[in-house]
């Protein structure tokens, strides 16, 4: 199915390069729609797999260890998608290298670095870099461990050359420890300035809805908020389909539902936040614009948001709601699709009435918009699976630490 | 359990790093490379005419001057090629059995226009003026190269944005009195060589050039090169 999805995306990708991007809903005041959404959506979900690899190191969680490594690799699949978006949502990505990158070409031109679009440019690929070493170390001994216990020559091989002769020396992990937290280090500055810049291609404009100050923290909690929902709405059929009970315990769906939670309260800050300084401000286009999400022709979208986003996650208070699987599953499901209508109200809801009513106007996506939208999930199931199937999903050298750990303590 | 490497795979790991990092540069070097080559450019390439017309001979041979045939290089942006009308001139007297000029009067005879092939062709994105450049004291040598050496039209300049704005960064480098400018044998000051403008004598070529830039009232350098200056 994932595979078909993905060839699903082939297609619609294909298509908009044949015809042009007008193939999508978007119009001229609505300029943004489902790529940049999309784009959004993703990179956020993504921030939640550094979260727990690079942040909760740092404050030595040990309950990190059993859900770090496909958190991260949850990260890389989620920045491959969203970084299809900011190519193919241009009108020409095959001039993408000039106008992205500088280098020193043929008209002497460079890229404007005082556009945010640039700056994501720099933040998503070094993201993704970052995200990709910092996985790709981790994976290292576990390599080496699939390496030592593959039967077949050809497989050994393979894991062996992934694995780069890992013997597992004193001398080796102590290096690595280092190298492990100085990349976290790295990557934590990383995760809370990527999906700042990200928010300041918005709020760095004069459009009322986006020019705030507040975009940068909210919309870093609400990619946390997105992605920790990402990973229970992962882990928990996971340890369910492999029998993972073991390692992933309701202990670690349950900090991770709290982690939602806290998150969760600070994008519902937020929200009332907008809300009072769209009153507070007493500029008539803010209020307008406040008025507009909430009882204009996206008003149930406003609406279903703070639904989602705020009213029934509250049920993560309570621990019996935490402790249960599934409901927590369903909640997440919820979030995640709280926070795809966040990031549709933001961008579609803001630009479809700004400040000339000449200029108003309405936005509704097509099939192509959907195909490509549902078209990057199953890219990113497909890379899951073949993640689960081929690399270890569970950190095994992380979880043997904690086992003698937990030993000394008792 | 036998060892899984061989220890020559020491060597090959130590060399796949080196030939990565070579690789990349390599690539990279050839990219740089070839958005400034020739294939891309068709820097001296001189295409078949229709007519194997020879600058050399009509230029530096015969001593025609450039706007007896391109007449309107002073008024105009487009400097133009002559009509047929113009070669009629002195070929309905001259080599009127010559093979090589039964195009042009297979021409003249049924009124059908000579389809030569440009060799400077920018992209209509473009706009270039002529007379602008002509006026302001831009020599046909500096952009053209020499062609009054030429048997055969080939590109002496890439014509691109890198070379265009080269020029407009740092006019004086290259600007030339006016009456100069179609003097194919003009020589740039040195320092035996000089170059007089209204009476007075200039050594350097950037000293001539700031105050030819003075005198024929040249916008600066920021005007000239932003964006709206070409890409109208």
């Amino acid at each position: 199915i994932a595979a078909m999805l993905a060839g699903m995306l082939q297609t619609a990708i294909g298509y908009l390069l044949f015809k042009g991007v007008g193939i999508w809903g978007i119009n001229i005041p609505v300029g943004w729609g489902f790529a940049i959404i999309n784009f959004v959506w993703w990179i956020g979900i993504g921030h939640a797999g550094t979260l727990i690899s690079a942040i909760l190191l740092l404050f030595k969680q040990s309950w990190r260890t059993s859900i770090n490594r496909f958190a991260e690799a949850m990260t890389i699949f989620a920045v491959m998608q969203a970084g299809l978006f900011p190519l193919i949502h241009t009108g020409r990505p095959w001039l993408a290298a000039y106008w992205l990158f500088p280098y020193p070409s043929s008209m002497g031109v460079w890229p404007q670095f005082r556009s945010p679009l640039i700056w994501d440019v720099f933040a998503v690929s070094t993201y993704f870099t970052v995200s990709f070493l910092f996985w790709g170390i981790g994976l290292i001994p576990d390599f080496a461990t699939l390496r030592d216990s593959a039967k077949s020559l050809v497989v050994r091989r393979i894991y062996g050359m992934l694995a780069m002769g890992w013997r597992g020396s004193a001398r080796h992990w102590n290096r690595y420890e280092t190298a492990y937290m100085l990349l976290a280090g790295l990557a934590t500055p990383l995760v809370l300035s990527v999906h700042s810049v990200v928010s300041l291609d918005f709020a760095v404009s004069v459009i009322p809805g986006w020019h705030t100050t507040f975009f940068p923290p909210y919309f870093v909690a609400g990619a946390i908020y997105s992605g920790f929902s990402m990973v229970l709405i992962l882990a928990i059929p996971f340890r369910y389909l492999y029998g993972m009970q073991d390692f992933i315990t309701l202990r670690h769906l349950q900090n991770c539902a709290k982690v939602m939670l806290a998150t969760g309260l600070i994008v519902a800050y937020s929200y009332g936040m907008e809300v009072f300084f769209a009153w507070y401000s007493a500029n008539k286009y803010e209020w307008g614009m406040m008025w507009n999400r909430m009882a204009g022709p996206y008003g149930h979208y406003y609406w279903m948001l703070i639904l989602c986003n705020i009213v029934l996650p509250q049920s993560l208070w309570f621990n019996r709601v935490r402790s249960t699987p599934w409901l927590l599953f369903l909640v997440s499901l919820v979030v995640n699709t709280g926070m795809w209508l966040e990031r549709y109200v933001i961008v579609v809801v803001s630009l479809q009435r700004d400040y000339v009513p000449s200029s108003w106007g309405m936005y509704w996506f097509t099939k192509w918009d959907v195909m490509t939208f549902v078209g990057t999930m199953g890219f990113f199931t497909l890379l899951f699976f073949l993640f689960i199937r081929f690399m270890p999903a569970i950190s095994i050298f992380e979880i043997r630490s904690l086992l003698p750990q937990s030993k000394v303590k008792e | 359990m036998a060892q899984i490497f061989h220890r020559s795979a020491n060597t090959l790991a130590r060399a796949s790093i080196l030939g990565i990092v070579l690789l990349l540069s390599a690539v990279g070097a050839a990219l740089m490379q070839l958005q400034r080559s020739p294939y891309v450019t068709g820097q001296h390439i001189a295409p078949d005419q229709p007519v194997p017309f020879s600058h050399q001979h009509h230029v530096a041979g015969l001593g025609l001057d450039c706007r007896y045939c391109h007449t309107s290089v002073e008024e105009s942006s487009f400097a133009g090629i002559p009509p047929t009308k113009t070669c009629m001139n002195c070929h309905a007297q001259i080599w009127t059995t010559a093979a090589y000029l039964e195009p042009v009067r297979y021409s003249f005879r049924t009124g059908k226009s000579l389809e030569w092939t440009r060799v400077h062709d920018l992209p209509d994105f473009v706009y270039f003026n002529h007379s602008i450049h002509v006026n302001k004291g831009v020599g046909c040598y500096s952009c053209h190269g020499a062609v009054d050496q030429m048997p055969l039209m080939y590109a002496e300049n890439s014509l691109q944005m890198e070379w265009c704005l080269n020029c407009h960064r740092q006019p004086e480098k290259f600007l030339r009195p006016r009456e100069e400018v179609f003097n194919m044998g003009y020589q740039p000051p040195s320092g035996e060589h000089s170059v007089k403008v209204d009476g007075k004598e200039y050594f350097d070529q950037v000293e001539l050039g700031t105050v030819l830039r003075e005198k024929y009232h040249l916008r600066s350098t920021q005007d000239i090169t932003s964006c709206s200056t070409c890409h109208r």
